[in-house]
């Protein structure tokens, strides 16, 4: 019998996603025994016209990362979707559109315009745009063209799992390698780790107290030697509104959660849920108190949508224009 | 019925006071806009931000909330968790582009049938002027993108050549 066949590709991400997969360490020994990769654009050279002429279906796993923001990722998005038994949306960029998403917030025109004209690192007075389509000596090149809007994996492509995290731990990631090899595998659909919250598996859980209080907020870097629950102290952390299984890898490191892993399967809209905790556990009952209160929380859209902003509700800022 | 465009208003009403005050205005005989749809929860602090959200994001033009004055919540606490959920989450939505307008919260006593009345013309009245919010229209312009490139992609095109959208041209590409 062949060996089953697996893909990695990524999108718009920042690689670190990758490191992951390479931080199995030796267990990826043990992986690459069994499986036949037959694409990961980081590490091995294959072309996408041999994955293109492959018959549907024939592979067996597409571990995909980042989210989709161009008309090329879209375009591999829907190719290994239809050469794929299975597609898991791999890290948060995928799964909720991740850090990139936050662009949700911004015309394209804008993030084009500062990138690449204004930009005080860019040289001076060139402005030089990348063009969709290039003619030079004859031969004519071609670029993909960004999307208006940030997605994430299953608002292109239908996804059978996912994989959370930025970037998922090898813990995590060895679960889905490991159900897939061993065909035990979750119902459609699910996101591999734990249904509940990461205060559940924080160090500092005991020292959470039934109610926060909150008189101000203040920022972690002010209460990073403290060991007690972040919220307890005033630090904004997404851990309440955020599922568990990074084994409160920022908890426990001195740095409030940001809400990697999204929420879990009772949540629909991670932001709106740590806003409603975190907002009900003010201590001010006045209209004014309460705001002067809520002034620590600069950019809510920002702290509680950090990588969630394309799966929210609302998925994008309104009154963006769709076509520039 | 005309066909012309109508506010839709869902209003979220606790069962104690704002829901008793709408009752209230019925028996009463008050009438008002009929633009509001209410939903009955048993308080205003069971108001999840995600209602308001999916409202909104299911075409709603506006979202009212009513709940017991200060000092008068049935579970003692419970409107003022909802005063502070709301002014957070008014700010978040002028980020993401919803006008203030579209967002209010008011404390109706169960006595006060008439301050329904007034609340829910008012309200019709800023969404009349603030016109649709139209969130499910925009879902769907925006996917325009995707849609014409998928066309494109199923037609097996792209890896030979690009798209109407994106044929060779001289122009910038991006302004």
């Amino acid at each position: 019998m062949s060996k089953p066949k697996v893909a990695f590709y990524w999108c718009a991400s920042c690689g670190g996603c990758e490191e992951t997969v390479v931080d199995l360490a030796e267990d990826i020994l043990g992986v690459v025994e069994k499986v036949d990769i037959v694409l990961w654009p980081v590490a091995m050279d294959f072309k996408y016209k041999d994955i293109e002429a492959m018959p549907d279906k024939s592979i067996t796993a597409t571990f995909l990362n980042g989210a989709i923001r161009s008309t090329e990722q879209e375009e591999m998005a829907r190719m290994l979707r239809r050469k794929s038994v299975f597609l898991i949306a791999y890290g948060a960029c995928a799964h909720t559109g991740g850090i990139p998403a936050l662009a949700n917030q911004f015309p394209r025109e804008q993030i084009l315009k500062f990138n690449y004209e204004d930009a005080p690192t860019l040289v001076p007075g060139e402005k030089t745009r990348p063009q969709l389509s290039c003619t030079e000596d004859g031969r004519t090149v071609t670029l993909p063209q960004l999307h208006n809007v940030v997605r994430a994996l299953d608002q292109v492509v239908d996804v059978d799992y996912y994989v959370p995290g930025c970037p998922p731990t090898p813990k995590i990631t060895r679960a889905a390698v490991d159900a897939l090899l061993s065909g035990n595998l979750p119902p459609k659909g699910t996101v591999i780790g734990p249904d509940h919250a990461l205060c559940e598996e924080c160090e500092r859980k005991d020292t959470k107290p039934d109610k926060w209080d909150f008189v101000e907020f203040k920022r972690p870097h002010q209460k990073l030697m403290d060991e007690k629950c972040f919220l307890a102290q005033g630090v904004v952390c997404m851990g309440p509104a955020t599922r568990a299984g990074c084994e409160a890898a920022c908890t426990s490191g001195g740095m409030p959660c940001t809400g990697c892993f999204g929420g879990t399967s009772r949540v629909r809209d991670q932001g709106a849920k740590i806003l409603s905790s975190i907002c009900s556990n003010l201590a001010a009952k006045e209209e004014d108190e309460i705001d002067k209160t809520l002034a620590g929380i600069p950019d809510p859209v920002g702290t509680f949508y950090r990588y969630g902003l394309a799966k929210s509700i609302l998925r994008r800022k309104l009154n963006l224009p769709s076509n520039p | 019925m005309s066909n012309e465009w109508q506010p839709r208003i869902v209003a979220f009403f606790c069962n104690w006071c704002t829901y008793t005050a709408a009752d209230l205005a019925g028996v009463s005989r008050l009438k008002y806009a009929s633009n509001t749809r209410v939903i009955r929860l048993m308080c205003s602090g069971r108001v999840d931000p995600q209602f308001i959200l999916d409202a909104l994001a299911k075409g709603a033009d506006a979202v009212l909330i009513g709940g017991c004055h200060p000092f008068d919540c049935h579970y003692a606490e419970g409107n003022y968790k909802c005063l502070r959920r709301f002014q957070l989450l008014k700010r978040m939505l002028m980020d993401m582009g919803i006008e203030a307008g579209r967002l209010r919260l008011e404390w109706i006593s169960a006595a006060e049938g008439e301050k329904v009345k007034r609340v829910i013309n008012e309200l019709t009245e800023t969404v009349r002027q603030l016109g649709p919010l139209g969130i499910p229209q925009q879902f769907a312009e925006w996917d325009k993108e995707m849609e014409q490139f998928a066309a494109h992609v199923e037609a097996g095109e792209a890896l030979k050549t690009p798209c109407a959208e994106h044929a060779p041209t001289q122009e910038p590409a991006h302004v």
